[in-house]
C-alpha cells in the first residue's frame, strides 16, 4: 500500500494522500458555505495525518488561500462578494491586527499571554453563539406571528438590526456598497474591521469566525454577502500569510496543492450550495460550527489546567473538531444534491 | 471581468507591500529553528524543489506564493466547467434570508 502515501519534499514525513483529498473537501464545503478559512478545523487534521505542528499551520494557511480563492471566484459570479467592501476593510483589518499583534507581545512580557488569549477566545465564541441564537430565535419569532396574522414576513428581514444603530454614525465619507446593499459612513466599515483585526491579531486566528458575523450584525450584509466578502478577505490574508510562513520555510506545497484538488471541488460545492439555502439556515449551520469550536476550546483549557487528563481532552478536542467537519460538510454535500436535483428537473420541466 | 480581473491584480501587489506580520492567517509565530530538506531523497522536480528551499527561502516562497493563485484559478476553473455541464445555473441566485 505504498502507493498511498507521499513523501513530503520539505518535512520529509510520509503522509497517507488520499486523507489529504479528504480533509480538502470537507473543508473546502465548509469554508466556501460559511465564508470562512477554517484553520481551527484544518490544522489539528494535518497534524493528525503526521505533519509536525509548524508545518501544519503554513501548509494549512497555503491551501487556505489557494481555495478561498476559487469560492470567492463562484461567490462573485453569484453577486455574493462586495469587493469594495472588502477592500476598504482591509484598511481595519490590516491596523487592527498590527495593534493586536504588538498587544500581544505586550502580554508575552508581563507574562499573562496564554490565559488572556484562551479566555478571550472562548468569551468571543460564547459572546457570537448567544448574538447568533437570539438573532435566530427573534427571526423565527417574526414569522410566528406573522403567519399567525395570515401575512409574511419580507424576505430580509432580519430577527438583529444593530447595523441599523450602527449606520447612525454620519461622519463622511458616506460609500454606497452595491453588492451589500448599504449605504454608511467609510468609517463603519473601517472600524469594525478594525475590531475584528485586533482579536485577530490578539488570538493567533485568521478572523472570519468573528469577521462573517460582523458583516451580519454591524455592517448590515445580507448573509450570502457576508459569506462571500469575508471569503474574499480570507484569500487575500491568506496569501499573505502563506509567503509568510514559506519565508519561514514551514510550508509543504505538495500537501497543499494535494489538499487544494479536493477543496477545489468542496469549495465549489460548497458555493452552490448557498444557492439552496437561505440566509438563516446559513446562520445555523454557523452557529453550530461556532459552538463546537467554542467546546473543542474548553476541552483544551481542561487539558492545560489537569495534567492527568491533557492526553484524553486534547484528543477529545481533535476528534470534536473532526467529527464537526465531517458531519457538516456531509449535510451540506447532501443539500447541494437536492437542491441541484430539483433545478436540473425544474429547467427539463420548463423545456418541454 | 477585466474589472474584476485588475483588482485582483492590484491585491496582489497590495500584498506584498503590507507591513509583516500584518495578515497572518492562521497566527502564531513560526519557530527560528534551521529546517534542511534531505535532496539525497529526491529525483527530479523533487531534487530542485528541495533544492531550491535549502538554497533561498525567499524564492522558496515567491514560487509558492505565485504558483497558489494559479493552481487554484486553473482548479477553480476545470470545477466550474464540470459543474455547468452538469446543467446547474452559476451566475444567479435569490438572495433571501428565510
Amino acid at each position: 500500500m505504498d502507493w498511498l502515501y507521499v513523501l513530503m519534499p520539505i518535512s520529509g514525513v510520509n503522509i497517507f494522500w488520499p486523507g489529504l483529498i479528504v480533509l480538502g473537501v470537507g473543508v473546502g464545503i465548509i469554508g466556501a458555505f460559511f465564508g470562512m478559512g477554517g484553520a481551527w478545523m484544518v490544522t489539528p487534521g494535518l497534524n493528525i495525518l503526521g505533519f509536525p505542528m509548524a508545518f501544519a499551520i503554513g501548509t494549512d494557511i497555503a491551501h487556505m488561500a489557494g481555495k478561498s480563492l476559487i469560492s470567492t471566484l463562484r461567490h462573485g459570479k453569484f453577486g455574493n462578494v462586495d469587493y469594495k467592501l472588502g477592500i476598504v476593510m482591509i484598511i481595519g483589518t490590516v491596523l487592527g491586527f498590527e495593534v493586536g499583534a504588538q498587544m500581544i507581545m505586550w502580554l508575552e512580557r508581563i507574562g499573562r499571554v496564554d490565559a488572556v488569549v484562551r479566555y478571550l477566545y472562548l468569551v468571543l465564541l460564547f459572546a457570537i453563539a448567544w448574538m447568533m441564537i437570539t438573532d435566530i430565535r427573534k427571526r423565527f419569532k417574526m414569522d410566528k406571528l406573522a403567519k399567525e396574522k395570515g401575512g409574511d414576513v419580507d424576505k430580509l428581514a432580519r430577527g438583529l438590526e444593530w447595523h441599523k444603530t450602527v449606520h447612525k454614525l454620519k461622519i463622511p465619507p458616506m460609500v454606497h456598497f452595491v453588492q451589500a446593499g448599504i449605504t454608511c459612513s467609510a468609517w463603519v466599515p473601517i472600524l469594525i474591521s478594525f475590531a475584528t483585526g485586533w482579536l485577530a491579531g490578539i488570538l493567533g486566528i485568521g478572523g472570519g469566525l468573528i469577521r462573517m458575523p460582523a458583516l451580519l450584525y454591524f455592517v448590515g450584509c445580507p448573509t450570502h454577502v457576508a459569506v462571500g466578502t469575508d471569503l474574499f478577505e480570507v484569500a487575500i490574508s491568506g496569501l499573505y500569510g502563506a509567503g509568510s510562513y514559506t519565508y519561514k520555510g514551514r510550508t509543504e506545497l505538495v500537501a497543499a496543492m494535494i489538499m487544494l484538488i479536493g477543496a477545489s471541488v468542496g469549495a465549489q460545492v460548497g458555493a452552490v450550495a448557498t444557492k439552496y439555502v437561505k440566509g438563516y439556515g446559513i446562520r445555523v449551520f454557523f452557529l453550530i460550527a461556532v459552538i463546537g469550536c467554542a467546546i473543542s476550546i474548553v476541552f483544551k483549557l481542561i487539558a492545560a489546567a489537569n495534567p492527568s487528563v491533557r492526553t484524553l481532552f486534547n484528543n477529545s478536542a481533535t476528534v470534536l473538531i473532526l467529527s464537526l467537519v465531517a458531519a457538516l460538510s456531509l449535510y451540506i454535500f447532501m443539500l447541494f444534491l437536492k437542491g441541484a436535483k430539483a433545478e436540473i428537473a425544474a429547467k427539463k420541466a420548463r423545456g418541454k | 471581468m477585466r474589472k474584476l480581473w485588475t483588482k485582483l491584480i492590484g491585491l496582489y501587489t497590495l500584498l506584498f507591500l503590507l507591513p509583516a506580520k500584518a495578515m497572518a492567517a492562521g497566527g502564531g509565530g513560526a519557530e527560528t529553528i534551521v529546517i534542511v530538506a534531505d535532496t539525497r531523497r529526491f529525483k527530479g522536480w523533487e531534487a530542485w524543489w528541495t533544492d531550491l528551499y535549502n538554497e533561498s527561502h525567499l524564492w522558496f516562497a515567491v514560487v509558492t506564493v505565485v504558483t497558489i493563485p494559479i493552481v487554484g484559478m486553473i482548479m477553480g476553473m476545470t470545477a466550474d466547467f464540470i459543474m455547468s455541464r452538469v446543467g446547474i445555473d452559476l451566475k444567479h441566485r435569490e438572495l433571501a434570508e428565510h
